[in-house]
C-alpha cells in the first residue's frame, strides 16, 4: 500500500491540482484513499462530490491544574519547554495555544495537582466519493499547531491500497509531519527563481526524512531552464512536465478536475502515474 | 510605537512576495523589511541583499542518550508522545520536539536536553532598505520561533527612525508562523487570487486576523483572470467589513520580471505595475 505525498517549497505551485487530479485517474481502478493534509488551507474537497460525510473533533492534551492542590512551587512551569504554564505569587495560567501536549507538567508536579484534558484544535472530515475514499483536515483559525490534525487525518488512510496525500507547502513541522513516512514524495514546482529555491529546500527536507522523491515542474513553459538543470545535476527524476494552459486555471478556479474535462490532460496525468509506479517499483525492488 | 504592515494570504503563490518586494522598493527605503516567510525566504531574489550581519538561531532543545549509561529500560520510549525513540534508542531529530519528558522519566540519567541549531538570520542591505531575512535548517521546526525573531530584530532597528515602520512579507498557510508574523502588527494586507480555493483560505485568515484585533484589507491578484470569483470575493470581503484596496490584473510580466531578479514597478511602466503602485498608495492610506 504506497502512500504519496504531494508536497512543495512555495505555496500555490500547483500541490492540490497534482494530488487531487492524480488521485481521480488513479481511483478508477484501484483502491485509493486522498488526505487532503494541508490543514491550515484544505481545499481538496472543492474538487468532489463528497458522499456520507462525517466529521470528527482534533483533541490535543493540555493541563489542567487543580488550585487546591497546588502549592505554586513552579516546578511545572520551569520544566514546561513551550512556556506554556506561568505561576504567578496567588495563581497558576495555563497558556493552552502554546501547549504542546508533552506531559512533562502532569509527570513533574511534585503534589499531583495536573490532570490533563482534551482540547479541540480542529477537525478531521471524512468521506467517500465514486468510490475512492477521502479525508481532509482542518485546523481551526486562530490555532497554530497543525501536526496534530494532520497525523489524525493520515491514520484514517491506512489499510488502502493507495494513499495519496496533499501536503502543506513549504519545509517545516506542518509539510514534514505531512511528508513524514510516506513511500514516495512528489515535489511540485515552478520554473523560476522562487520555486528553485523552494525545491531546494523540499528536496533537503525529503533527503532528511529518507522519502524518496521526484519533481512535476508546473508552468514549464513560463520561466527558465534553471529547475531542469538542477534536476539534471542533482539525478532527481521529472515526471512530469506541465504546460501553462488557460484551461486548467478556469476549470481549477471553479473547483472541477482537469481529468474530467480535457482528454490532452487526462494523457498527462496518466503518463504522470505511469512513471510514478515505474519510480515506486524501483524503490520497492530496492528497498 | 513601529507601524507594521503585513502581507498574508492563506494560500500560498497567491503574490505576498512579488507584492511585499515591489512595496519595498516603492516605500524609499523607509520601511525595515522582515521576510517571514522562513520555510520559502524569496524576497532575496528580487532585492539581492548584501549580508552584513549573519547569526545562528537555536531556540529549542534536542535529547541526547548517553549510550554508557543507558541500560534500555524503555522508559523513555513509553513516556514520549512524539515517537521519536526508536528501538535502538536513537533520537528521531525531526520528531522530537525538546519537551524534556525523557530526560525526567530516565532512571539513569542518561538522557540530555542539548540545544539544537534551527537555522539562522541576517541582516542585510538592498535597494529597497535594510531587510531581516532568516533560512532555517531543512526540516527544522520552530518556524514560528525564528520568525518573531526575525521580527523583532526589524522592530529594533525602525525604533532608531523618525518614521518606524516595518513591512512583513508572511507566510502562506493560518498556523503557528502566521501567528508570530501577525503578532502585534498595526495591519494586515491579504492577497487572494479569484478561484474557490482561495475563497475558502482568505475566509480563513480574515478570522485569524479579527481573532488578533489585526486590522486587515483586500488585494485580489489577477482578478481578471477569473471574473466570476473576483466577485465572489468581493462579496465576501462585503461580508467580513474589509475594504478592497486594489485590484490587480493578470501579466506573465510578473514572472518575466522575476527572471530578471527586478520588480514589476522597475522597467517599463505596464498595466500591473501601475495597479500595483496604485494598491501601495490605497494600502498606506486606508491601512495606516
Amino acid at each position: 500500500m504506497p502512500s504519496i505525498a504531494c508536497a512543495s517549497g512555495k505555496g500555490g505551485t500547483g500541490k492540490t491540482t497534482v494530488a487531487t487530479n492524480l488521485a481521480r485517474i488513479m481511483a478508477y481502478e484501484r483502491d485509493t484513499h486522498l488526505v487532503d493534509c494541508d490543514v491550515e488551507g484544505p481545499n481538496a474537497h472543492h474538487f468532489f462530490t463528497l458522499e456520507s460525510t462525517q466529521r470528527s473533533p482534533v483533541h490535543v492534551p493540555v493541563p489542567h491544574i487543580d488550585l487546591s492542590h497546588c502549592d505554586l512551587c513552579g516546578v511545572c512551569s520551569d520544566a514546561c519547554a513551550f512556556h506554556a504554564i506561568s505561576v504567578l505569587a496567588d495563581t497558576a495560567l495555563v497558556f493552552p495555544e502554546l501547549c504542546h501536549g508533552c506531559g512533562v507538567c502532569a509527570y513533574i508536579c511534585p503534589r499531583n495537582a495536573i490532570t490533563e484534558r482534551p482540547r479541540t484544535i480542529g477537525s478531521v472530515l471524512e468521506a467517500t466519493c465514486d468510490g475512492m475514499a477521502f479525508t481532509g483536515g482542518s485546523l481551526n483559525p486562530g490555532e497554530p499547531m497543525p501536526p496534530p490534525i494532520i497525523q489524525a487525518a493520515k491514520k484514517t488512510a491506512r489499510g488502502r491500497d493507495y494513499i495519496i496525500i496533499d501536503a502543506s507547502p513549504g519545509s517545516t513541522c506542518a509539510t514534514v509531519e505531512a511528508v513524514h513516512g510516506t513511500n514516495f514524495c512528489l515535489l511540485v514546482t515552478e520554473p523560476t527563481p522562487f520555486g528553485l529555491s523552494d525545491l531546494r529546500m523540499a528536496v533537503g527536507m525529503c533527503r532528511r526524512l529518507d522519502v524518496p522523491y521526484g519533481v512535476v515542474i508546473n508552468r514549464s513553459d513560463l520561466g527558465d531552464g534553471r529547475v531542469e538543470d538542477y534536476c539534471k545535476e542533482e539525478a532527481i527524476p521529472v515526471l512530469g512536465r506541465f504546460p501553462s494552459d488557460r484551461c486548467i486555471a478556469d476549470v481549477y478556479a471553479r473547483g472541477a478536475l482537469i481529468v474530467d474535462h480535457n482528454s490532452a490532460w487526462e494523457d498527462r496525468f496518466r503518463g504522470l502515474l505511469m512513471a510514478l509506479d515505474r519510480l515506486l517499483k524501483r524503490e520497492v525492488n530496492h528497498g | 510605537m513601529v507601524e507594521e504592515l503585513v502581507i498574508l494570504s492563506g494560500k500560498g503563490g497567491t503574490g505576498k512576495t512579488s507584492l511585499a518586494a515591489s512595496f519595498a522598493v516603492m516605500g524609499e527605503r523607509e520601511w525595515i523589511l522582515a521576510d517571514c516567510d522562513v520555510d520559502a525566504p524569496n524576497l532575496q531574489y528580487l532585492l539581492e541583499p548584501t549580508i552584513e550581519e549573519q547569526h545562528p538561531f537555536s531556540s529549542s532543545a534536542i535529547a541526547r542518550i548517553d549510550k554508557d549509561r543507558c541500560d534500555e529500560c524503555g522508559l523513555c520510549r513509553t513516556h514520549c508522545r512524539f515517537d521519536s525513540i526508536d528501538s535502538t534508542f536513537e533520537v528521531d531529530d525531526v520528531g522530537c520536539e525538546g519537551c524534556g519528558l525523557c530526560s525526567y522519566v530516565c532512571p539513569r540519567s542518561a538522557i540530555a536536553m542539548q540545544p539544537r541549531l534551527s537555522g539562522y538570520w541576517f541582516r542585510s542591505q538592498t535597494r529597497g532598505g535594510i531587510m531581516l531575512h532568516a533560512q532555517l535548517g531543512f526540516g527544522e521546526g520552530n518556524s514560528g520561533k525564528l520568525v518573531a525573531r526575525v521580527k523583532e530584530e526589524a522592530r529594533q532597528i525602525a525604533q532608531a527612525s523618525p518614521l518606524p515602520r516595518v513591512l512583513v512579507d508572511g507566510p502562506p498557510g493560518v498556523g503557528c508562523p502566521v501567528i508570530a508574523a501577525l503578532s502585534g502588527a498595526t495591519a494586515a494586507l491579504l492577497v487572494a487570487e479569484p478561484s474557490i480555493s482561495a475563497l475558502g483560505d482568505l475566509e480563513r485568515i480574515a478570522e485569524v486576523c479579527a481573532h488578533f484585533q489585526v486590522p486587515a484589507g483586500i488585494c485580489i491578484n489577477r482578478f481578471d483572470a477569473q471574473p466570476v470569483y473576483s466577485d465572489h470575493i468581493a462579496s465576501l470581503a462585503k461580508r467580513l467589513a474589509l475594504p478592497i484596496l486594489g485590484r490587480i490584473p493578470y501579466d506573465e510580466q510578473f514572472t518575466w520580471a522575476l527572471l530578471e531578479g527586478r520588480t514589476i514597478v522597475e522597467g517599463d511602466t505596464n498595466r500591473a505595475g501601475k495597479a500595483v503602485r496604485a494598491l501601495w498608495q490605497e494600502t498606506v492610506t486606508t491601512l495606516l
